[in-house]
């Protein structure tokens, strides 16, 4: 029997959002190829509740593969155990988020499986006269689109981008089943051992899990000047990032930078001020859902790609910004 | 310390272009370049051989003319430097390239540490790194933002991943891809330039490699581009003037109405 794989990711027992995400895009695919969608959780903690809502949010099965020496991700022990379950159950089809693990552990498995990976992928889909899978990822720095395809080779893995697609809407009533692997001694790898995190908690912000971005650059001026960024990101319940230029100078932290040598975001709502839109930042925003931009340059080429563009002053803008909506949010209380 | 640094030219990011029938980046007339984000994985061997000794060796798979980034490698202060280079490895994707890098890797014999970029300009997939730690079997840390100290054949390091910085005791040998929160990479110097001229630089083939045909090159791999096709880029958006008070708030006025209407705020 095929499958449709996800794999579940999670952290201190909670699973992630995108964890759902991958279920609704597994569910398109298994319900085109008539066949069933398994989720795998490989972690520590993650509570039987936690697993039921796979199931009820699109999987069939549920593979559940805990120990406290899987509570952190370990490329080598997670590889280790996915190896043995594609060895096992032969799924046609995994896909995991297009995150630091993910695209860690993807590449890992996949040279042990002869398996071929797509990465960061954001349209996937089943061809109809051969059953194979369709996998659409930007490349060359989102300046093309490519198909690719896996046709002689089985299992076909992808990752996929985190916030590209939506969960499914809870449904009680589904029934599936949850397996539970037992995990022995040789199943981790003991060569890399986790010491620990570090959150640099003033300055430390997870841009690529945030539905809406402000984004500041050059053009902002000076490091105080971030704080009409921090505001307006706190009021539309945001997050702020940055563009190079922003960050080389001291202005904001590296975890903030967005573009080619940054992060890849694609939140609902991207601002972005002071930001000309070099093809380097572009890269990071492309598929943003909503990109607005706020630049005094008319020819800025932020502007171009914009849905929305204001030609004005980021200093004069961003208040007036910040206060109507305030003034909307007081309406509303 | 024996630090081995794969690298890759790629066409210069402003001007790619791309044959839509095979899906191969076109090379022909395009500048090409050291992958920008490999300058950070050689800037991170370079100083880890100056705290600790040793060596560093820049690795790259590609046509002949790759020899110029292998070049410049030497001449930021790479030791030597090997070009991976057959007619067969046209066409690989990532789990061909994988292997045959992780190949000429083992043909070079003894080694501490891998340092890779964190992913190429063209490609963009990042998998390469991950793909040739796991042919090699050895342990992989990837956006790694700080190196720490070496003790007793660890080394402690920093990933950058979302939820802050996960901190890591490492054996060797392993594979990092690195960040460009690492380090700020050094320019070539006119001694490196120097000995990058006359530095000898071996070509590893599929022959001289030993490696098996069937996971070479375009038949060796699992993947295949089907379609390549340019995004829309633009999107029609809206433009509003915003030059003075009056202006300015009946711009904001709009942009609130508009974000209203796509259930932004
Ligand atoms: C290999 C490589 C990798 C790179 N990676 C990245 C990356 O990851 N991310 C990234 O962002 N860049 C990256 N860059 C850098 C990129 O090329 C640009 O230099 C950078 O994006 C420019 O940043 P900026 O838009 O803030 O600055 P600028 O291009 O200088 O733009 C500043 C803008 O602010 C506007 N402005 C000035 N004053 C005001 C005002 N009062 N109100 C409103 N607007 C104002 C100006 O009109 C201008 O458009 C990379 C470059 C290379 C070569
Ligand atoms: C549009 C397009 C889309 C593609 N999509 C996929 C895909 O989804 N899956 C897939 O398997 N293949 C894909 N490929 C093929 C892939 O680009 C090639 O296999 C390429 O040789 C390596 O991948 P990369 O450029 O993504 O490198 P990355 O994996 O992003 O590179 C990471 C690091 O590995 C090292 N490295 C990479 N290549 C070399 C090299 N040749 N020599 C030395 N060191 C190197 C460098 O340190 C680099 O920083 C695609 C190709 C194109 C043109």
């Amino acid at each position: 029997m095929s499958f449709v794989w996800t794999v579940a990711e999670h952290a201190h027992g909670e699973l992630k959002a995108v964890s759902f995400e991958l279920l609704a895009r597994g569910r398109k695919l298994a319900d085109k190829l008539g066949t069933p969608l398994a989720a795998v959780v490989i972690g520590d903690q993650v509570s039987e509740a936690r697993m039921r809502e796979l199931i009820e949010r699109g999987a069939d099965k549920v593979y559940s593969v805990q120990d406290p020496r899987l509570a952190h991700f370990v490329c080598e022990s997670y590889a280790r155990i996915l190896s043995t379950l594609i060895k096992t159950y032969r799924p046609d089809i995994i896909l995991a988020a297009a995150t630091s693990s993910g695209r860690t552990l993807m590449p890992y498995v996949a040279v042990k499986a002869r398996a071929g990976l797509t990465a960061d992928c954001t349209e996937l889909d089943i061809e109809a006269e051969t059953g194979n899978l369709l996998q659409t990822r930007p490349a060359i720095g989102g300046n093309i689109m490519a198909t690719i395809k896996t046709p002689n080779h089985r299992p076909q893995m992808a990752t996929v981008r985190p916030k590209s697609s939506k969960p499914l809407p809870k449904d009680t009533s589904r029934h599936g089943e949850i397996i539970t692997i037992p995990v022995d001694d040789g199943m981790i790898d003991t060569r890399v051992s986790v010491l620990g995190y570090r959150k640099d908690a003033a300055d430390f912000v997870n841009l690529e899990e945030a539905d809406i971005v402000v984004a500041g650059g050059k053009g902002m001026k000076k490091a105080e000047h971030f704080s009409l960024l921090n505001n307006l990101a706190q009021t539309l319940g945001g997050v702020v990032g940055a563009s190079r230029e922003a960050v080389d100078r001291g202005w904001i932290g590296y975890p903030h930078q967005i573009g080619l040598s940054g992060k890849t975001i694609s939140p609902k709502l991207y601002i972005g001020a002071g930001i000309s839109g070099s093809i380097q930042h572009l890269a990071g925003i492309k598929t943003s859902e909503v990109i607005v931009s706020v630049n005094n340059d008319p020819d800025a080429n932020l502007h171009k790609i914009a849905d929305f563009a204001i030609v004005g002053d980021a200093f004069q803008v961003l208040p007036e910004l910040q206060r109507q909506l305030k003034l909307r949010k007081g309406r509303a209380e | 310390m024996r630090i081995i640094v794969p690298i890759k030219q790629v066409p210069e990011t402003s001007n790619v272009k791309m044959d839509p029938v095979t899906g191969t980046v076109i090379r022909a007339g395009v500048e090409t370049v050291v992958n920008p984000l490999d300058l950070y994985a050689l800037e991170a061997a370079l100083r880890l051989k100056a705290q600790h000794g040793g060596t560093v060796t820049a690795i790259t798979m590609g046509p002949p003319p790759a020899i110029k980034a292998l070049k410049e490698a030497v001449a930021m202060g790479c030791d030597d430097a090997v070009l991976v280079s057959d007619r067969k490895f046209g066409g690989s994707d990532t789990w061909a390239t994988s292997y045959t890098l992780a190949q000429a890797v083992r043909k070079l014999g003894a080694y501490d540490l891998i340092i890779a970029g964190e992913r190429a300009t063209d490609g963009d997939t990042a998998q390469v790194g991950p793909g040739i730690a796991s042919w090699l079997d050895i342990p992989i840390a990837t956006y790694v933002a700080r190196i720490g100290a070496l003790a007793e054949g660890r080394l402690t390091l920093e990933r950058l991943v979302e939820e802050g910085y996960q901190q890591l005791s490492v054996p060797l040998p392993a594979l990092l891809t690195v960040v460009k929160e690492i380090a700020v990479p050094r320019l070539p110097t006119l001694r490196g330039k120097k000995a990058a001229k006359h530095c000898d630089i071996p070509v590893f083939s599929a022959e001289n490699m030993g490696l098996d045909p069937s996971f070479l090159g375009l038949k060796g791999s699992p993947t295949k581009v089907v379609k390549i096709d340019a995004p829309k880029v633009t999107r029609g958006g809206k433009t509003v003037q915003a030059g003075d008070d009056e202006a300015v708030s009946a711009a904001v006025g709009q942009l609130i109405g508009f974000l209203e209407e796509k259930g932004l705020v």
